[in-house]
């Protein structure tokens, strides 16, 4: 028997640990629930589950690949470990002035998130580095060593360093993590430098004590995760998913666990984006919906968007502003508080709200007949004809058209003047056009118009609404892949070895230097790739750089996609040149006079993939015949209209049904509206296509 | 196809979305500093009469009320038989836009299928004006800078050379500046593109049902919310510094069924300096701060606006007229809120704040070589600060956060770049927030001094010096603000000075005011205080009562 190439990725959602294993090219996957206490069991069961499916034993696994949310959780619900935080003398307070403004500007009782670390627990010294790296006060080593007794004296389970300017010269940093390494060896202590030296003081901080926070539990949990595979006769390699759709080692991911935030929706973006790949779609943009929130990311020529700073855990309607700004590297995301469990609500203006609470899975939506009263974004689904009741999650769950409508009546149509159908239709189109609209500002902030995009939708909620979506924006193909409801654990073995090196070096190109962005570029390039080569050893790879570039004067950078090269003094006017590119296609012009300034440098180096295959898409097709039929509430038509009701699994390569129609599948249904014709593809995609368009050809 | 109450709100909520869409494009290509950093503008979308329909929830009410009223000003003074497409006017009149002479406003006629349907209208901050340059220090609003009285910046698709030539000339950025007004134009375009989206997917072919349909919904929810209050006439009066004489600020706010008035009548007259407040931006800011009690959900819209009236007798500093000195209007402005909230909190008590350190902390750096001959670059930098809030009735005020503005600060490093100065401390001022059974926010110490071969010059724009935020309930004061150099020389809080080359500037915000009476304090929040620093051991022991 030939050798087995067998991955399993694992994806440890808030509810479900999710497993998709690809065993020589076919695909398993299985569901099981997040065991909060011990994590690592959930992915015990997972594998065993997708293995039994998939015949294999589980010792034959050759890579393990695993993303979670575990990280995030620990921030939002503060169950990091008792950090200590060590800074300059003058900035104590840096990560509790936040910006100083609220993000709500209407709530006198508006109340801010606390930082990690109280003050008590913030510690300073005499020390100062300037803007341009040079020393103007040197730490006073009898200081530093009455500072790290006084600290040890309190008993801290981790330590977080961020000075100010360490980006620019890491050297008092270093000499305060010395200092603790000679006095308590074991000690996790955490340096901004190099967790993430990048300019801006507060999320820079923040990052770095976001790391210490949760360093000693993360670091404890792989390590048993690690001695459980082992126990269980799975000796392969494990890998970690990190926040920017990449791939690294477990002790990278122990030293720098902050880069694990979000690792589950990045899986989401990087499994979207292979189809967006396989496609030769350019430009799309992906949808993913589940019960509390939906995720928007653009991915551009088959890459997801990254960003350089994030914010977790905001505290307030996932109101920008709420939460812990972090700069790490991460795929760029809009999140909305709009999910199936998002409780609707009418306001003192008869107008009828979506979200941000959710009846979460418990008590649940009002239809699931487990106590919840409140008519959530399901119960309009179902009411409208979207949902089969008896089909729910698989037939496991039934669902109560009584109890959605008595809560519709109660809730929303007796409060809003309208009938219950009407009501229901309110809330679908409420949340719809919320999820519209912050897709369509998430794509101007780009710089684009998404009317040129294509939809990838996958989640629990995204099928039952993508297609709506796309009439309010204009768009005029949506897919619907396979598997979507493990999106993210699927994306998981999609993803290349990489790692991203940033840091801060401020350049005016009226004084450019080539000679220290050279010096820079090689060393960032050699630290970003012994990560990658302690994951995967040495193996082709490929580099890339940006510059985050502004005209003087102004607040925020543009990233700006450069060679990784030697540069020389002439190349100034080429770094004008691709600024000026990216600007004007940013913001539809350049300004002439100003000055132009980089900040700060990243450099990615990953694994070099195999190209995707590509796959033609099929955007007609032959109609089949429809033996079953349902009515439900078109929304653009404003009324009730008979729906063919297709099984998914039934459609063949080539197949196609005429909007309206709903395709029905275990995890979840496809609702095709009447100005869309559904297109079954090779790959067992779906791509619902704008009749429209189809008439123009 | 027949419009149902349902989709009356859901072209409530795109119209919502068409304004942040078009205060997002704003933001995106903005040069001004506090338009991009600080949220300094605001973005509408208004009918053919001039009624505001929706307005993008974004920075500062100084801007976001005043604009609502802008507009009926362009209709009349352009005429309404010279609105054509493709037409864009502006101003930066500080009596009919937003009050003072740096911040433009722009509006941009809407037209469907060759109809007049209604108006964008954007205002934002530009980085200078010419004249004196930002600052307090003129006596008239001539000194000030270039005023633009209400005139077209394009006539249908033509721009205005003339008019952009003119401003080239009178300012000190001029590729900044003009660059902003395009980006005003521009982001009035993005709204117009999405307005006429919608209209044809409705099926609209004007908007006055939708405009009607808005209005009423506010105004009605809005009338109910005031005839809930206790009818009766409040009185408060609050001391504040001024520029050249303390200022009293007195309001007189009567409720009457669903009618509510604040008059600030008896108020001082005006200053020979730039600290006058048109009368709009005392509107803006005396609607903001009931609002924010009274209707906080409520989205802004003519509706929503209107019921709250306003009014100061004219030649009060609170009602400067023409040619009375503006450039500064925000420090009163933003001390507005607190006087009208005062009242309020006779009429229902619990509600509001203590008063808070409330008007922002700007300081305008000037670095200028020691030796003119030496070759160093001149530079200007510009920094947002924030004392603390007053504490509220059931929760401690926030440290160093800025109300009623919606403004951001800058980060430490990020402006150590911009100019050569460093920042020595920018931290909690320990002790500043006054006692109370909810403390007042903290203010924050700023220590700065001009790098090696550099002096400073500031505009200093602070109050809160000589008379500070006063506590509520007996809770005690906040403490006052402070400037001064690190050898102990005391500065004004108001005008241009001299930082010297080796000195440090020392500007100690004041807190806010604390609420309830510190005794009744919770003797583990007293003991948490004081092990963080949040309060001193003195306030502790006399204030709190801790036996330490």
């Amino acid at each position: 028997m030939t050798q087995n190439n067998a991955r399993v990725g694992v994806d440890i959602g808030g509810t479900f640990t999710d497993v998709a294993l690809d065993l020589n090219g076919t695909l398993y996957t299985g569901k099981v629930l997040t065991n909060y206490h011990q994590p690592e069991q959930a992915i015990l069961d997972g594998i065993e589950l997708v293995c039994k499916r998939a015949k294999m034993a589980v010792k034959d696994i050759t890579t393990v690949i695993h993303g979670t949310t575990l990280v995030t959780n620990s921030l939002i619900e503060r169950r990091g470990a008792r950090t200590a935080f060590i800074t300059t003398e003058g900035f104590r307070d840096v990560v509790e002035m936040r910006t100083e403004n609220r993000f709500e500007q209407y709530d006198l009782n508006l109340t801010l998130p606390t930082p990690l670390v109280k003050r008590t627990e913030r510690y300073t010294l005499k020390e100062r580095v300037s803007a341009t790296g040079e020393v103007l006060t040197n730490i006073d080593q009898n200081e530093l060593d009455a500072l790290v007794k006084e600290v040890l004296a309190e008993g801290y389970e981790a330590v977080a360093v961020g000075l100010i300017h360490s980006y620019a010269n890491d050297v008092n940093e270093v000499q305060v993590q010395q200092a603790f390494a000679a006095a308590a060896p074991e000690l996790c202590v955490s340096i901004s430098s190099h967790v993430s030296p990048q300019m801006r003081e507060f999320q820079r901080f923040n990052t770095v004590i976001a790391n210490a926070y949760v360093r000693p539990q993360v670091s404890e949990y792989l390590g048993r995760l690690v001695s459980r595979l082992i126990e269980t006769g799975i000796t392969c390699p494990v890998f970690m998913m990190h926040s920017a759709g990449g791939l690294i080692s477990v002790d990278t991911a122990s030293e720098f666990p902050v880069r694990l935030l979000e690792s589950g929706p990045a899986g989401g973006a990087i499994f979207a984006a292979k189809f967006a790949a396989s496609y030769g779609e350019d430009q799309v943009v992906s949808f993913d919906m589940g019960g509390t929130t939906a995720k928007i990311c653009l991915i551009e020529e088959g890459r997801p968007k990254t960003a350089n700073t994030f914010e977790v855990a905001r505290t307030y309607r996932f109101a920008k502003g709420s939460g812990m700004p972090l700069s790490t590297p991460v795929v760029e995301m809009v999140e909305i508080g709009a999910g199936g469990g998002s409780i609707a609500h009418v306001d003192d203006m008869k107008q009828i709200r979506v979200g941000p609470r959710s009846a979460a899975s418990e008590p649940g939506p009002a239809c699931y007949q487990r106590g919840g009263e409140n008519p959530t974004v399901t119960d309009a689904n179902l009411l409208l004809g979207r949902l089969d009741p008896d089909l729910f999650a698989g037939g496991e769950i039934k669902l109560s058209t009584a109890m959605a409508n008595d809560a519709m009546q109660v809730k929303v149509a007796s409060k809003a003047d309208v009938n219950t159908e009407q009501a229901a239709f309110g809330v679908t189109e409420v949340v719809d056009e919320n999820m519209a609209n912050a897709a369509r500002v998430h794509t101007v902030e780009n710089g684009k118009d998404i009317s040129n995009f294509a939809m990838i939708a996958f989640g629990g909620g995204a099928p039952l609404h993508a297609c709506r979506l796309c009439e309010k924006l204009d768009v005029d193909y949506l897919i619907v892949p396979p598997g979507a409801g493990v999106g993210s654990a699927i994306g998981f073995l999609n993803a290349p070895f990489s790692y991203e090196a940033t840091k801060g070096l401020y350049q005016r190109l009226s004084q450019f230097d080539p000679e220290r962005i050279n010096h820079l570029l090689t060393d960032l390039r050699a630290e970003a790739l012994a990560f990658v080569e302690r994951g995967a050893g040495e193996i082709e790879t490929v580099t890339s750089v940006q510059a985050f570039m502004r005209y003087t004067g102004q607040g925020g950078e543009i990233a700006v996609d450069i060679d990784y090269k030697d540069y020389v003094d002439a190349d100034v006017a080429l770094f004008r040149e691709k600024f000026e590119a990216s600007y004007h296609k940013l913001f539809g012009r350049i300004i002439d006079g100003l000055g132009i300034e980089i900040t700060n440098w990243s450099i990615t180096v990953a694994s070099k993939l195999e190209a995707s295959k590509p796959i033609e898409l099929r955007r007609s097709g032959q109609q089949v015949e429809v033996t079953k039929t349902r009515e439900f509430f078109d929304a653009a038509l404003r009324k009730f209209v008979t729906a063919s009701e297709i099984q998914r699994e039934t459609l063949m390569p080539g197949d196609a049904v005429s909007g309206p129609a709903v395709i029905v599948e275990d995890e979840t249904s496809t609702v095709v509206t009447s100005g869309y014709t559904v297109v079954a593809q090779d790959d067992k995609s779906m791509l619902l296509v704008n009749k429209k368009t189809m008439e123009a050809v | 196809m027949k419009l149902s109450n349902v989709d009356y709100q859901i072209m409530w909520n795109r119209l919502v979305a068409v304004v942040e869409e078009q205060a997002t494009t704003l933001i995106r290509t903005a040069f001004s500093t506090s338009v991009r950093e600080a949220g300094d503008l605001s973005a509408g979308v208004f009918d053919r009469r001039g009624r505001m329909m929706a307005q993008a929830v974004t920075g500062t009410p100084g801007h976001v009320n005043a604009m609502a009223e802008s507009v009926p000003h362009f209709i009349e003074e352009i005429g309404k038989g010279n609105i054509f497409e493709g037409d864009v006017y502006l101003t930066n009149d500080p009596w009919k836009g937003t009050g003072h002479l740096h911040d433009f406003t722009m509006v941009s006629p809407a037209f469907y299928e060759g109809v007049h349907v209604g108006f964008f209208a954007a205002t934002a901050h530009v980085v200078d004006i010419g004249g004196r340059g930002y600052g307090p220090d003129a006596n008239e609003v001539y000194e000030e800078g270039l005023l633009v009285p209400i005139m077209k910046f394009i006539e249908k698709g033509q721009v205005n050379a003339g008019l952009v030539n003119i401003i080239r000339n009178n300012v000190r950025e001029q590729d900044q500046v003009v660059g902003d007004l395009y980006s005003l134009a521009a982001c009035n375009a993005a709204g117009d593109a999405r307005l006429m989206d919608m209209m044809s997917e409705f099926k609209l072919g004007e908007l006055e049902a939708l405009s009607d349909f808005i209005i009423d919904n506010s105004r009605a929810a809005t009338l109910q919310r005031i005839a809930d209050l206790p009818d009766g006439t409040y009185f408060n009066e609050m001391m504040v510094d001024g520029y050249e004489s303390p200022v009293d600020m007195k309001v007189a706010l009567t409720i009457a069924g669903e009618t509510l008035l604040a008059d600030f009548a008896g108020t001082s007259g005006p200053s020979k300096f730039g600290v006058n407040v048109p009368m709009v931006y005392t509107r803006a800011y005396a609607c903001y701060g009931l609002k924010c009690a009274i209707a906080p959900d409520i989205p802004n819209n003519t509706g929503s606006l209107l019921p709250f009236a306003v009014t100061a007798p004219e030649g009060c500093i609170l009602n400067a007229p023409h040619p009375a000195p503006v450039s500064v209007r925000h420090v009163l402005g933003h001390l507005v809120p607190d006087v009208v909230l005062g009242a309020l909190h006779e009429c229902i008590p619990g509600v509001v704040p203590a008063e808070g350190a409330s008007a922002l902390w700007n300081v305008l750096l000037s670095a200028r070589p020691v030796d003119p001959s030496s070759g160093l670059p001149p530079s200007e930098i510009l920094m947002f600060n924030s004392g603390g809030m007053g504490a509220r009735a059931s929760l401690d005020g926030l440290s160093a956060t800025a109300f009623p503005s919606g403004v951001s600060t800058m980060s430490t490093e990020a402006t150590e770049h911009v100019g050569p100065l460093t920042i020595w401390q920018k931290d909690l001022l320990e002790g500043s927030g006054g006692s109370g059974e909810f403390r007042g926010g903290l203010g924050q110490t700023i220590i700065i001094s001009a790098n090696e071969g550099y002096e400073l010059y500031f505009n200093a724009m602070f109050d809160r010096i000589k008379y500070p935020a006063r506590g509520r309930e007996m809770g005690k004061d906040g403490r006052a603000g402070s400037v001064m150099l690190d050898d102990g020389t005391v500065l004004n809080g108001k005008g241009r000075q001299l930082i010297p080359a080796g000195k440090k500037l020392i500007l100690q915000l004041p807190g806010g005011g604390g609420y309830g009476d510190p005794k009744k304090r919770d003797a583990e929040k007293v003991r948490a205080d004081l092990d963080a620093g949040y309060i001193t051991l003195e306030q502790a022991k006399h204030d709190y009562g801790l036996d330490v």
